[in-house]
């Protein structure tokens, strides 16, 4: 709550007639002051408020030379020819669709198991150390997450665990094709379960969160009946925090869809649609981050930034249904009370 | 002696037929049919040392109230019969709670076995996030299954027995939490009564209710007792008075009187009994 | 209907259904402690592999004063060391007034008007927005602007990133100051902004910091946003002007190459880059607990 909307020393100043008590030595401060530091930091707020909107502004500019090119049609064309200048964003996008995905399927049932885990497994004393070694995860820049990756993860992969993902899930009929190529260590998939563990801490911290606020009484309720303890957490906690856990998940697909580092360095960097997770592919940011240094000529470089456009569009629209769901958690109006 | 008497006799009528109905002066809690035995039951917070020795018998098919001033310890004592302090590592009991010869403190029997024999009711209602009909199924189908037909029949007759079935009959699909406080209440009473536990245990189950559900949920008590041992937690010695059999007054963990409630109500035996109920403290 | 309430109790434990919900449990539950466990692994494993592979290039002194080396050569980080302290150090000099004073503007004045709110909920999404975007976004603006990559462009990405950070800290942190603490300044008689600088910000202080220490931290780490604004340096370079080297990008360009020496020297950033940041988020939790 502000207290700027209480009077202001003027009024104070103002009562100091009285000449028969000694009062306190009132700071002497110029009257606009108040008012200057307010408008002072109204304009700097104004400042980051505006600053998405620039933001969103410059990269549509920038894109003009594109989008005036392709239209609409860039978002499904596949080719990527910067001699032809031939440019089609389809590749780049799939590739930031499908390690996202990858990395939700994979590090959100992850997440829950760490989330029940911390909250109604872990002895007390454990809870902290445990939370703040997940919190860690989140603090390796992504560099890092790139670098382990390329040079310690996948030869490991390739060698031992790809080869047998192929054999036995590549049989399988229809879903097989997802599985099929040879192995080479890098690639959709990889990427994706990399993103999985980047994205695991942020997702556990939010679903941590909201399990603790759940009434003990209403938990109680359902061990007093002779639930287990998987049964309360599915069959109440869940469904009374599903709004907060929404919002956490979708927190975390933001994160996922704009991390540039990890996805670079074992995406493979090939500008080829393809319906294996295990063949080398794009993510936008990936794309950007290899070529945008080295790009000529200004549809080239239009063609690039109108991709960035096309993350920065995404990543918005998923981070704002995020942080409106959790808002509405926070109101109350998600959890019932 | 005055306030005493007045608040035993300015009841209305349906309460003087549960007076009626209850056992004469003369049966002590000790002469009756234990269902719960206590023996020498101590508990602590940590080293906080919360029930010093109980020792009391709950009698089979009554009502038995537990009353004293907050923070004398009736509801951990309540808590205790149904081993709901096991979620917590820091509280502990040591003693005897016998239940059909089993001591239920030490048993190498799982948890929610006993707990599913005992059921409780809390002081704020809390139906789970689902409709009427699954807050009721919930329970039964942790132990049973039952085709759609005798479910159905199961959750009429729980809401039935908790008085609510009229009320919510035409809305069984709608969530738990649609219903008024009191509604709740009673749909978390019926919820426990599905799954036709021995004893039920109601920790100050009016205290977030208007007087007019208060009402429908004490006379609910006085059916229950048929069938089940009712155990109640209650800071309101008017309800303890309308709606027990017997009543416990604890203070600072301690047992101090334990007796028919006519008795503890009109002429306990203790000063430090007799000083609460006439309100001279607490 | 009372043959419902006649029929024998269903609760023992030879009941199969009490049984199977019990092995259901039982196995759930050690998945959850998996679950747990294949997290702890990933982390061990990288921080294993960072402290071995590092930790060698670490221990070599040369690492800190000589420059980065030409392609095949060896040698060290110096300048890339040297730029990245020079441009997270512009970067948050620059970006901590801008998001204290609106973060101020949100926990102090904010109650009436649609800006604090809105700005509020912008600065949220920025906050986990791609950083690759805040790159482009400079390189707009700015560098295509002026024609040349530079530190200037390289510490402005930084500072970007650092105001959403320190916006929401400084806002979380001033609302946490008790109002009390408030109306008595204010009843003294001291002007109203002199009671946010003078009382609330020192009350807070702790906490803000806490925010600028993780706001540095999460900086320390960025890549993308270097990419395309102050690029690169084979050199040390005191020119804020011109592309000045730095860490991440060292890192990026060194890995991906086939050179060992390289590789070595891209490993020995990276973990000085992850022990910068683990420490400053040590640093960070430890004072903000102390000040409990």
């Amino acid at each position: 709550m502000s207290t700027a909307t209480l009077n202001p020393p003027e009024s104070a100043a103002g009562s100091s007639a009285r000449t028969d008590v000694p009062g306190p030595r009132r700071l002497r401060s110029a009257p606009w002051a108040d008012k200057a530091f307010e408008w002072l930091t109204r304009g700097f707020a104004f400042l980051v408020f505006s600053l998405l909107l620039a933001i969103l502004a410059s990269l549509v500019v920038g894109s003009q030379l594109s989008i005036e090119k392709y239209g609409f049609a860039f978002i499904w064309q596949s080719d990527w020819d910067p001699v032809q200048e031939s440019f089609g964003a389809l590749v780049p996008i799939y590739g930031t669709l499908v390690t996202s995905a990858i990395a939700m399927i994979i590090g959100v049932p992850v997440s829950f198991g760490i989330a029940l885990f911390l909250t109604e497994l872990s002895p007390k004393w454990l809870k902290r150390p445990l939370g703040t070694a997940i919190e860690l995860l989140a603090a390796i820049p992504s560099i890092i997450y790139g670098m382990w990756g390329l040079f310690v993860f996948a030869p490991l992969f390739q060698t031992h665990l790809q080869p047998l993902m192929i054999s036995t899930l590549g049989s399988v009929p229809f879903f097989g094709a997802l599985f099929a190529g040879p192995p080479i260590g890098i690639g959709m998939f990889t990427a994706g379960l990399i993103l999985s563990i980047m994205v695991i801490p942020f997702v556990t911290a939010v679903m941590r969160d909201v399990f603790e606020i759940v009434p003990p009484m209403l938990k109680e309720s359902a061990y007093g009946l002779g639930a287990t303890t998987w049964e309360v957490v599915w069959r109440v906690v869940l469904p009374y925090t599903k709004v907060g856990v929404i919002g956490g998940i979708m927190l975390g697909l933001g994160r996922a869809l704009g991390e540039t580092m990890a996805v670079t360095f074992v995406i493979g960097n090939a500008h080829r649609l393809a319906t294996s997770l295990m063949a080398p592919g794009n993510s936008i940011a990936s794309a950007l981050a290899n070529e945008f240094t080295e790009a000529v000529g200004d549809l080239y470089f239009s063609a690039l930034i109108e991709l960035g456009l096309i993350l920065f569009l995404i990543t918005t629209i998923v981070l704002a249904l995020a942080k409106l769901l959790l808002l509405r958690l926070a109101r109350g109006e998600g959890t019932r009370t | 002696m005055e306030a005493a008497s007045s608040a035993a006799t300015a009841r209305p009528s349906i309460h003087t037929a549960m007076r009626e109905s209850r056992v004469p002066e003369s049966a002590a809690p000790s002469e009756l049919k234990a269902k719960l035995r206590i023996n020498k039951l101590n508990f602590y917070y940590g080293g906080f040392h919360a029930l010093k020795n109980v020792t009391m018998d709950i009698p089979e098919r009554k009502v038995t109230a537990f009353i004293g001033p907050s923070g004398c310890g009736k509801s951990t004592l309540l808590r205790t019969f149904n081993r709901m302090y096991s979620l917590y590592p820091e509280q502990r009991a040591e003693g005897e709670i016998l239940m059909d010869g089993e001591n239920l403190v030490t048993t190498k029997q799982d948890v929610s076995l006993i707990r599913a024999k005992i059921g409780m009711v809390f002081q704020k209602p809390t139906p789970f996030p689902m409709s009427i009909y699954d807050n009721i199924a919930f329970g039964v189908r942790l132990f049973e299954d039952l085709s759609k037909r005798e479910m159905d029949e199961r959750v009429e007759w729980a809401l039935g027995r908790a008085a609510i079935w009229s009320e919510v009959k035409d809305k069984l699909q709608q969530s738990g939490q649609s219903l008024s406080g009191g509604q709740q209440q009673r749909l978390c009473i019926a919820r426990g009564i599905a799954i036709k536990p021995e004893v039920l245990l109601l920790d100050e189950p009016c205290s977030a209710l208007d007087p007019i559900s208060t009402a429908k949920v004490e006379e609910l008590i006085h059916e229950l007792k048929t069938d089940y041992t009712v155990v109640i937690v209650t800071h309101n010695m008017q309800q303890a008075a309308r709606v027990s059999d017997y009543t416990a007054y604890m203070y600072l963990g301690e047992l101090i009187e334990y007796d028919v409630t006519d008795t503890i109500f009109i002429k306990p035996k203790k000063a430090a009994t007799e000083d609460y109920i006439t309100g001279r403290f607490g | 209907m009372s043959a419902v309430a006649t029929a024998p109790s269903a609760i023992h434990s030879g009941n199969r259904i009490y049984r199977s919900r019990k092995r259901v449990n039982f196995v759930l539950l050690a998945i959850s402690g998996l679950a747990l466990a294949f997290g702890l692994f990933w982390l061990a494993w990288i921080l294993g592999t960072l402290l071995y592979e590092g930790g060698n290039a670490l221990a070599r002194a040369t690492l800190y004063y000589q420059m980065t080396p030409p392609p095949g050569g060896d040698g060290g980080l110096a300048n890339a060391i040297g730029g990245s302290l020079v441009m997270v150090a512009v970067g948050t000099l620059f970006g901590t007034p801008v998001g204290i004073l609106a973060g101020t503007y949100l926990a102090e004045y904010g109650r009436r008007g649609w800006l604090a709110g809105a700005t509020r909920f912008l600065n949220d999404v920025l906050l986990s927005a791609p950083s690759i975007v805040m790159g482009l976004f400079v390189y707009s603006v700015y560098v295509a602007k002026v024609g040349h990559f530079s530190a200037w462009a390289g510490s402005l990405s930084l500072a970007l990133l650092v105001i959403p950070v320190v916006v929401r800290t400084t806002d979380d942190m001033l609302k946490l100051v008790p109002n009390t603490l408030r109306e008595a300044t204010v009843a003294l008689g001291c002007p109203a902004w002199k009671m946010v600088v003078s009382v609330t910000y020192r009350a807070a202080r702790t906490g803000i910091l806490t925010g600028i220490l993780l706001a540095i931290a999460r900086i320390s780490g960025e890549t993308a946003p270097l990419l395309f604004t102050a690029l690169n340096n084979q050199f040390w370079s005191n020119n804020m002007n011109a592309p000045m080297a730095n860490l991440p990008v060292v890192i990026f360009q060194f890995a991906m190459s086939p050179y060992e020496d390289w590789h070595r020297l891209a490993w020995g950033g990276a973990a000085l880059i992850t022990l910068t940041v683990l420490v400053l988020n040590i640093i960070a939790r430890a004072l903000f607990r102390k000040s409990d």
